[in-house]
């Protein structure tokens, strides 16, 4: 298992602190339903963060974290979602909650040959795709500021860093684990940075 | 003379050195945040420097005496884990009456200060002690695992201490912000003697998973926590936290019900170990979140 680095430390930390203002400020003056998901996905990012510092990437070992790393996309795909294509609300509502159910079920009892694998490709994949196209689109289009397209770029992050750690968890990794925790703080780092400013830059 | 400055220097230094870890700096430090947190909880003129001064001045002088009176009488249990075997009076590099010497004065001089500062708050101060040092220590620590309700209770002392001064009364919001320490020991003491349960049963010091096993403490653990949330979001909510805050209040709520839960749903030492660390943290930002 790769040693945490205090530069890992300090990245992480930073995650946490940026998480943590976006939960307390940055989400101020959205509609009931985007506030949830948006505190749910940072408050997740915020959380496991610090227990990243605590338990060091030991805690990558857990089975938790398949599902873990499942509510992050899926809540703020779902807070895009209900605030910038009201006609899909209901099913993205509805395949964000079965998307979840399905990864939960998947990932806590045996399943057949490669169900497990592609339910998480699928939910890590649609969600992913909404978070690093629908701000691009929206900005390209100037519906919304230029700076919010940054959403994108983190939601390119989010869905590198996402599939990277559950396919090391389903015990098919893309790159070798050393390598992943190497790059796994910055990429965090990174990602939250891009969704911070890109909602801060929208306002 | 000229040689006797240096010299004094040195052995000065050299004190503070061995004495410094005979007060828990951790967990000093900690109880001082609570109490600041409670005294700006109360949105009295917070920037009177001299008050925070005073408050800080007086809350580390009672807490660290109390922590060497405690350290003092336990001794001997003290050497006789791994864990606390190494502590300066345990492996005897500081005398005991030294010891005691230093404890009585450090108290005295808290509880003085805190007295002269205001009556009320000189007297939860002084309950604090008294609670922590001989009824938890000396009366009930060898006896029965309760003991840490007594200890729960002496460690929420300065954060109604805190507010007690920053009110001039006390109010439900400050026992609140008690209560809200109070149940949030359990969850960290009860995570450590499980860690270290074959250190305490060598000592002979009744804990909660000796007496009632590992499960029933993991129950406990986990109800605590529930509590403690709670009772912090109560006492958030009766300050007037900002909602943005108190979001984040939420947030970092729901990481200690999370991982208590895993305690209690899936036990490992590395989870425990999560808790652990996490209640201090998450002890940490609310008291911040309280003071901003």
């Amino acid at each position: 298992m790769s040693k945490m680095t205090p530069l890992d430390r300090i990245l992480l930390l930073a995650t946490g602190l940026l998480a943590a203002y976006q939960v307390a400020v940055g989400v101020d003056g959205f509609s009931a339903l985007p506030m949830i998901a948006y505190t749910i996905s940072f408050g997740v990012l915020l959380v496991a963060g610090l227990l990243l510092i605590i338990l060091g990437f030991e805690a990558l070992d857990s089975p938790w974290v398949v599902i873990v790393s499942t509510i992050i996309p899926l809540s703020l795909s779902l807070g895009l979602v209900w605030e910038h294509l009201a006609a899909y609300r209901g099913v993205y509502l509805l395949f964000s909650i079965a998307g979840f159910l399905a990864v939960v079920i998947t990932r806590s009892f045996p399943m057949p040959g490669k169900l497990s694998v592609i339910t998480l490709a699928i939910v890590h994949g649609i969600a992913g795709m909404v978070i690093f196209l629908l701000p691009i689109l929206l900005a390209a289009q100037g519906s919304v500021p230029r700076g919010y397209a940054l959403i994108g770029v983190g939601g390119a992050l989010i869905g590198a860093g996402g599939l990277l750690l559950s396919f090391l968890k389903a015990g098919k990794p893309i790159l070798s684990k050393e390598i992943i925790f190497k790059v796994l703080p910055g990429l965090l780092f990174l990602m939250t940075a891009a969704f911070v400013a890109g909602f801060a830059l929208a306002k | 003379m000229i040689e006797a400055t240096p010299l004094s220097i040195t052995h000065l230094k050299t004190k503070v050195r061995s004495y410094w870890p005979l007060i828990k700096s951790l967990q000093t430090g900690l109880l001082i945040s609570t109490g600041l947190a409670g005294y700006m909880s109360a949105r009295c003129p917070v920037f009177n420097l001299g008050t925070i001064a005073a408050l800080t001045a007086s809350l580390f002088l009672s807490i660290s005496g109390s922590t060497i009176l405690n350290m003092w009488w336990d001794r001997d249990i003290d050497a006789k884990m791994r864990r606390t075997q190494k502590r300066p009076l345990a492996c005897g590099q500081i005398s005991p009456a030294e010891a005691l010497r230093l404890g009585l004065i450090l108290s005295t001089l808290g509880v003085g200060m805190a007295a002269a500062m205001d009556a009320l708050y000189g007297l939860i101060i002084f309950a604090g002690l008294f609670f922590d040092v001989v009824v938890y220590s000396i009366w009930l620590k060898r006896r029965t695992c309760w003991s840490i309700v007594w200890g729960g209770i002496s460690g929420a002392m300065p954060i109604l201490a805190g507010r007690a001064l920053g009110l001039g009364a006390l109010d439900w919001i400050g026992a609140a912000l008690a209560l809200g320490v109070l149940f949030w020991i359990p969850t960290h003491i009860l995570t450590f003697s499980m860690k270290f349960y074959a250190d305490y049963q060598a000592a002979g010091v009744p804990t909660f998973p000796s007496t009632y096993g590992f499960g029933f403490t993991r129950a406990v653990i986990a109800v605590s926590s529930v509590l403690a949330a709670v009772s912090m979001g109560m006492a958030a909510w009766g300050i007037g936290m900002t909602v943005g805050y108190l979001r984040l209040l939420i947030v970092l709520s729901g990481g200690l019900l999370a991982l208590a839960a895993a305690v209690l749903l899936r036990p490992s030492e590395r989870v425990n170990f999560g808790l652990f660390k996490y209640a201090s943290l998450y002890m940490l930002s609310a008291m911040l979140l309280m003071m901003i």
